[in-house]
């Protein structure tokens, strides 16, 4: 059995990390095309994804989709988990599952509605769109988050505070708002890594004039592949594993992910 | 001492979808006065508190304070301060940020929310940890927070909701002091529940015993153990032989194997079945048979010494086996299988309903 | 006790907020590709309001069936793989000390958000043969040159399985974090060898997150576009490639919107089992 465990972690560790290693390898290869085992030492090519204009716009327009998007996407969710969780209303499941059924269903179906959408507008073609239908897509991660943060929250903390004279707004405002900030970081945490590796929904909405990385990657790799490739990849799941990190510290990420809280509680002394 | 705190209940009804948690309870409740509710749990205490402090919406009937209807009111305009089961403290607020709550809200500035925090804080003798995170208090620390926190404001009322449930039983008995004596010092109308008898007699002016929705018996705490109104209130306050009975027409009452005088009488009618609660303290042992009044005889079932109090359990062919108890020096020395006779005073024999 | 209130005006107000913004941008254009299923296609990659069914009936064209079976056939093979893999794998993670269950959890993490476009770029390096595992080989004096094991069935299958392993461990996660450790104990305490244990006690209770975990991985799968696109030949495009292919290059949307309406009633119909699944656990539990 501890065999097993053991093959099974190095597996999986190995599986996973496999093809990072390799990609961070051909990263830092000098020669300009990829080759193994690589020749020469050379950090060119992060260096080319800052001077390389196109390169460039491409990551400031995926970072700017990916902060508004999230953004958004906490916006939808915050006020939906709350209400669903402190009120008694009652369509609560139905509204609930409508926010959870964009991203349960595959992202081409929310690509191709938006699409249409967009097209019988006739407002094509902008950032705006992807960052609305990111928002919408990816509001379900900040929704669960939140609502777990309601869930796990002691009800007597909000009657307390109207004991003491809180209104509800001022209850909202004072308790509530402030102890759902971790789950509502975990939830934008969520969104935002995610919006900034989204590919099909960028590319059906607005595909053609908006380039985002990982268009900006695809578009590449029909040309051949380049170690500005790999290195950009190597920023991403550096931007990955820090947000996720942040996460984990600031948020309440294990909760999130299900965990029980008495294996929370464990080891922690 | 002014009239702040008068508390009335009129009719009060709460429903729970079919679950009927407070089945119509009038009240009235001096001020200045500490009033436990105490039962078991299910028994609607809790509801009956969460009424008052508005948190629950009674089904029917009205709450009154001080003569105001305060019914409709939503709980932030009641003038209450509670202290919640689970504390309630708010994890992201410091001591002295929790203390503060209901001053800053109002508006208070800064340095007048302080010098009350202070004064605060001396209160329940946490002077100087206004810093502290609330996770790095011990249980004890984290209730005299909820405390002071609820008597911030002042409040007209204070409400405890099986404020130490969470604390260790030599704590707890240091606790009910220490809250019992801040009560009297502030003079404060405070309603406590609790499901713990010996909380109840240690802190209250006034239990209010409650059993399935009802109230039971008001009364003070040694006037509710000594003449419990019910066979509900015997049994849960204190431990007491039950003994079943018939009137005679003589005015005693029937029971297997012997005949007892109640003191005062029972005013019952002749075959009516009558209840009688007798305290095992108040319980007498002679050993044989002997033709004392108010005597049954029985057998001697166990016996126990517990250092500071010695008891017995005799069967004298009724429902449950009687016990008598006594301080250890005046044992009677009796042993299993022993033939004895068990005397009940009249005057500490009490009529229950069933 | 009712921890909950009850509404005001107000709170509706609030709720009508995101409510709003859902039905907006989700419901709306999702009734407006079902509309979009029955208009016609016109020349030059537009189409006009029209009410034809023959988008829906292309969707009984024998191309069709086959792209449907396949997609089926490879994610339900991505799912089965990753279970294989993920459901030992999370049940040694859960019972980790705190600081090895952390860093395993964000490096799982860190692998699902990496983008499917980085996922299919890695593994076709990996695969390939300017810089992948033949070249090690090679290297390594195994193989005399490097060869390129992508495009291919194969490097569609290992891709797939790689962006489902994350969420596969995701949705096992709960569960085995809650699986009672006395349970594992009373077993071994009983004479089961851990390996048995594993076997006999904790597989068994934990065969409906199993099937849960199975069918989430399978609709994930479905969902997936670019690994398909660019690791396998067009014979490997699952739904979603061929989808998004009919929106975009082929510009035949009322065929790509039949398409979406078939694919989003077989995810709610796997979503709707393991919800049925997850009731049931529920009830007995």
């Amino acid at each position: 059995m501890r065999a097993l465990k053991w093959f099974v972690t190095a597996f999986t560790i190995v599986f996973l990390f496999a093809p990072l290693v390799v990609v961070a390898i051909v990263s830092i290869n000098e020669n300009r095309y990829m080759d193994f085992p690589p020749e020469g030492f050379s950090l060119a090519w992060y260096g080319a994804l800052w001077t390389d204009a196109e390169w460039r716009d491409a990551i400031v327009t995926s970072l700017v989709i990916a902060t508004a998007s999230a953004a958004l996407a906490v916006a939808v969710a915050t006020p939906l988990a709350y209400v669903l969780r402190a009120y008694r209303i009652r369509l609560t499941p139905l509204l609930y599952s409508l926010g959870i059924l964009p991203f349960l269903l595959p992202p081409v179906i929310t690509a191709l509605a938006l699409q249409v959408f967009w097209n019988a507008t006739g407002h094509v073609g902008r950032i705006e769109n992807v960052i609305i239908a990111h928002g919408v897509f990816f509001s379900t991660l900040p929704l669960i988050a939140i609502s777990l943060g309601m869930e796990t929250m002691d009800p007597a903390l909000r009657e307390a505070a109207q004991t003491l004279g809180a209104n509800p707004r001022t209850t909202f405002r004072t308790i509530t708002l402030p102890l759902l900030v971790p789950s509502m970081v975990t939830g934008y945490a969520a969104a935002f890594v995610l919006s900034l590796n989204e590919y099909i929904i960028s590319f059906l909405v607005a595909g053609f004039s908006v380039q985002t990385l990982p268009i900006k990657i695809f578009n590449s790799l029909r040309y051949g592949f380049t170690p500005t490739i790999a290195s950009v990849t190597i920023v991403f799941i550096v931007v990955a594993a820090t947000v996720f990190t942040f996460a984990a510290m600031f948020g309440n990420l294990l909760r999130f992910l299900g965990a029980d809280p008495a294996t929370l509680e464990r080891d922690r002394g | 001492m002014d009239a702040r705190g008068g508390l009335k209940l009129e009719g009060l009804v709460k429903h729970f979808g079919d679950v009927e948690a407070v089945a119509g309870v009038d009240l009235e409740l001096p001020p200045g006065k500490l009033i436990s509710f105490l039962g078991p749990s299910g028994c609607g205490k809790t509801t009956m508190l969460r009424m008052i402090a508005g948190l629950e919406k009674p089904t029917e009937g009205r709450v009154y304070l001080d003569g105001a209807d305060i019914t409709d009111r939503p709980p932030h305009l009641r003038d209450i301060g509670m202290v919640f089961q689970t504390l309630a403290l708010f994890p992201h607020l410091s001591v002295a940020g929790n203390i503060a709550y209901g001053i800053r809200i109002r508006g208070v500035g800064d340095r007048e929310s302080r010098v009350r925090v202070d004064e605060l804080l001396g209160l329940v003798s946490l002077e100087g940890m206004g810093d502290r995170r609330i996770s790095q208090l011990s249980g004890g620390q984290r209730q005299r927070v909820a405390t002071a926190r609820a008597l911030a404001l002042a409040p007209k009322l204070f409400l405890l909701d099986e404020p130490l449930s969470a604390l260790d039983a030599n704590l707890r008995e240091q606790l009910q002091v220490e809250l019992r004596l801040l009560q009297q010092q502030l003079g404060i109308t405070t309603i406590m529940v609790t499901h713990d008898q010996r909380e109840a007699m240690t802190m209250s002016d006034l239990v209010v015993v409650m059993d399935a929705g009802r109230v039971e018996q008001v009364g003070p705490p040694l006037e509710v153990y000594r003449r419990p109104a019910t066979a509900f209130v015997a049994r849960f306050i204190g431990s007491t032989n039950l003994l079943r009975g018939r009137a005679l027409p003589d005015g005693r009452v029937g029971v297997e194997g012997g005949a007892l005088r109640v003191e005062g009488g029972t005013a019952a009618h002749e075959g009516d079945e009558v209840l009688i609660s007798v305290r095992p303290e108040d319980t007498h042992l002679s050993r044989g048979e002997t033709d004392e009044s108010n005597g049954i005889l029985g057998t001697v079932v166990f016996v126990r010494d517990l250092g500071e109090l010695f008891e017995c359990y005799v069967d004298c062919g009724l429902d449950e086996n009687v016990v008598v108890a006594g301080s250890p020096r005046d044992r009677v020395p009796v042993e299993q299988g022993d033939r004895v006779t068990v005397r009940f005073p009249p005057q500490a024999c009490v009529v229950v309903r069933g | 006790m009712s921890e909950r209130r009850d509404p005001t005006p107000a709170t509706y107000g609030v709720l009508a907020i995101p409510i709003a913004v859902l039905a907006v941008f989700f419901l709306i254009p999702f009734g407006m590709i079902v509309a979009t299923s029955f208009y016609r296609r016109i020349q030059g990659g537009f189409y006009e309001p029209a009410f034809e069914v023959a988008s829906w009936q292309r969707l009984l064209s024998d191309v069709f069936l086959e792209r449907a079976a396949f997609s089926i056939g490879i994610c339900l093979l991505a799912g089965a793989a990753c279970i294989a893999i993920a459901f030992p794998f999370t049940y040694f993670l859960t019972r980790m000390r705190r600081r090895p269950h952390v860093a395993l959890l964000i490096l799982v993490l860190s692998a699902l958000s990496l983008s499917e476009v980085i996922v299919a770029f890695t593994w076709s390096v990996l695969l390939g043969r300017a810089a992948g595992i033949s070249n090690i080989l090679v290297w390594l004096g195994a193989m005399n040159e490097p060869v390129a094991y992508q495009p291919s069935f194969i490097a569609v299958l290992l891709g797939l399985s790689y962006i489902a392993f994350p969420y596969c461990v995701l949705t096992l996660y709960p569960s085995l974090t809650r699986l009672d450790r006395e349970v594992t104990e009373a077993a071994q305490t009983l004479g089961a060898s851990p390996w048995r244990t594993f076997w006999t006690v904790v597989v068994p209770i934990s065969r409906p997150v199993i099937m849960a975990g199975f069918l989430l991985v399978f609709v994930f799968t479905l969902g997936s576009y670019l690994i398909a696109a660019l690791l396998g030949r067009p014979e490997h495009w699952t739904l979603s490639v061929f989808i998004s292919d009919q929106a975009s290059f082929n510009a035949n949307v009322p065929f790509a919107s039949a398409m979406a309406i078939f694919l989003t009633a077989l995810s709610l119909v796997v979503v709707g089992v393991v919800a049925l699944i997850e009731s049931r656990t529920r009830r007995v539990a």
